[in-house]
């Protein structure tokens, strides 16, 4: 059983593919990278998967359900989470609160609009801040904090969703070599039982980190398989090594 | 402690206030509830409506009509219209929720365009430019005194449940829908339906303001579907502090003052009405409340 699994997904924008026939298949709690150069589909491919943009054509398939049809907020409740590349926060709200709206997602709690916002949600919220190590800056606002913690937020806002199947665009861009490391660090902490699809610029890093490796080029996977296997191919180091 | 010396002194007010501002402070009561229900959408949703006198309108013709025409009691007339207005908001949040932004703001003011020309023209319902006269208020609450106590009571109730709304844990949902729909959506929240829920909400308490508008003034005309009417209840939330609970309130009375109080001695009020909101958001953009708390705390950290 795949985790994830993408048929044939196709889409264009005013007659421009962006991504073209994309098949793949994640395995439950395997470490799958997406590179490929500016332009390549990596984030339109995200953002079919998640339905934050409708597919032209194509399934996506999250643990052998076709979930293509569902709306977006219906397939995180079916495990799928995801983070931004560029980062995507509630700018007005504390770092506890932001976790808090991500708990509430998942949570019956949402739908109650005559009690007062729970307490036990900004507990709980500081346990995942804990996690990546912020709860000290819990009720710091999010315009308060560095650059780097909000990278870290982001990725704590996903956990907090405990899903099965990871999507994490960039989770190391415009970090410094400190940063890098600790968000490094947090992704490796991701537990096995979570699936984690990466794209990630950086060759060196995400090469550390992924177990297979999907190279997009113009909307197409050129080059699929291991680390080894695909810096191997000579494709990739055409379009993406650049020799 | 504040809010107890707030609710002597409005209490006491009847007492030595006259009748003109006794009942210039019950239309500020009733607006109140009005620019709060606007504030519910721009405020905490992100939603700016130029249609919420459509619900204000709707319910008070309802109530005025049911009364009239099948001479029903206020304890079938009032329900109903809320009943109604709300229903109809069901409707309009599912045509206007189609959009956001602009699109949002010019399908609110499309749909109560046509209840203002509807109340116009069909004259044999509504009396077109001659409006609805010779209704009644419930409890025979017919001195200025006791309407103030109804309208107060009414407002007090209306103002803490929404209070409670926006306090809630959808409250927050609503919130976050406003600052990153997009992320709201990737957290697992319905963004379309708390928006929709949020509608009707505001939809109901637009229809509340409506009952008590009816109710005060025993006529009702089309003018008060206008688009001059919603105007004025989204220039009270904008000049009072939008998404702020207290915000509303003074906007309605800034409105309501210069609108009812200024006019018996300047003419053109209404220039006075825009220059007074130019000046409020130059000087304070994010509204009477919010500016007046940011001049205190600036004020206290000197002293």
């Amino acid at each position: 059983m795949a985790a994830l699994r993408l048929q044939n997904l196709r889409k264009s924008f005013g007659g421009l593919p962006a991504i073209s026939d994309v098949s793949l298949e994640v395995a439950p709690g395997e470490r799958r990278l997406i590179i490929g150069p500016n332009g390549a589909g990596k984030t339109t491919l995200f953002n079919l998967v998640t339905g934050d943009l409708p597919r032209d054509a194509g399934n996506v398939i999250l643990f052998e359900e076709d979930v293509t049809r569902l709306a977006p907020h219906h397939r995180v409740h079916r495990g799928l989470a995801r983070t931004y590349q560029i980062i995507t926060l509630f700018p007005k709200d504390t770092l506890e609160h932001n976790i808090a709206l991500s708990l509430l997602g998942l949570s019956k709690l949402r739908w109650n609009a005559f009690r007062s916002f729970d307490a036990d949600l900004y507990v709980e919220a500081r346990a995942v801040l804990a996690r990546v190590g912020l709860e000290h800056l819990a009720k710091r606002g999010i315009a308060e904090v560095a650059y780097g913690d909000k990278r870290r937020v982001e990725i704590a806002m996903a956990l907090a969703q405990k899903p099965r199947v990871l999507l994490l665009d960039e989770p190391l861009a415009g970090l410094s070599r400190e940063e890098r490391a600790t968000v490094k660090q947090l992704i490796a902490a991701i537990p096995r039982e979570v699936t984690v699809v990466m794209i990630e610029h950086d060759m060196d890093t995400a090469l550390d980190m992924a177990e297979r490796i999907t190279v997009l080029h113009y909307g197409r996977v050129i080059v699929e398989g291991t680390r080894a296997e695909v810096v191997a191919d000579p494709k990739t180091r055409e379009v993406y090594l650049g020799h | 402690m504040k809010l107890a010396a707030l609710a002597c002194l409005l209490v006491a007010f009847p007492l030595v206030g006259g009748e003109f501002y006794v009942n210039l402070a019950s239309q500020i009561f009733i607006f109140a509830i009005f620019a709060a229900s606007i504030n519910l959408l721009l405020g905490y949703g992100g939603l700016a409506t130029l249609g919420h006198a459509s619900y204000l309108g709707v319910a008070a013709y309802t109530s005025a009509l049911l009364g009239l025409k099948l001479g029903l009691g206020h304890w079938i007339a009032a329900p109903a219209a809320l009943l109604g207005t709300t229903l109809m908001a069901c409707l309009f949040g599912l045509i206007a929720l189609r959009a956001t932004g602009l699109g949002f703001l010019m399908l609110t003011l499309a749909l109560s365009q046509v209840l203002w020309g509807t109340a116009y023209r069909w004259v044999a319902l509504t009396d077109g430019d001659n409006g609805l006269r010779g209704l009644s208020r419930p409890f025979h609450l017919d001195d200025a005194a006791s309407f103030y106590y109804f309208a107060l009571a009414a407002t007090a109730a209306s103002l803490w449940l929404m209070a409670r709304f926006v306090g809630s844990p959808f409250g927050a949902a609503l919130r976050g829908t406003r600052d990153q729909p997009r992320r709201m959506s990737a957290l697992g929240h319905n963004v379309w339906l708390i928006r929709w829920v949020s509608f009707v909400y505001a939809g109901f308490w637009g229809a509340v303001s409506g009952l008590l508008f009816v109710y005060y003034h025993k006529y009702i005309h089309p003018i008060s579907l206008s688009l001059t009417n919603s105007a004025e209840g989204l220039l009270a939330v904008i000049a009072g502090g939008s998404g702020t609970l207290g915000g509303p309130v003074v906007g309605a009375a800034i409105v309501m003052l210069l609108k009812n109080y200024v006019s018996a001695y300047i003419e053109r009020w209404n220039t006075l009405l825009g220059l007074v909101f130019v000046l409020i958001v130059v000087f304070m953009p994010e509204g009477v409340v919010p500016g007046v708390k940011r001049l205190w705390l600036r004020f206290a950290s000197r002293t």
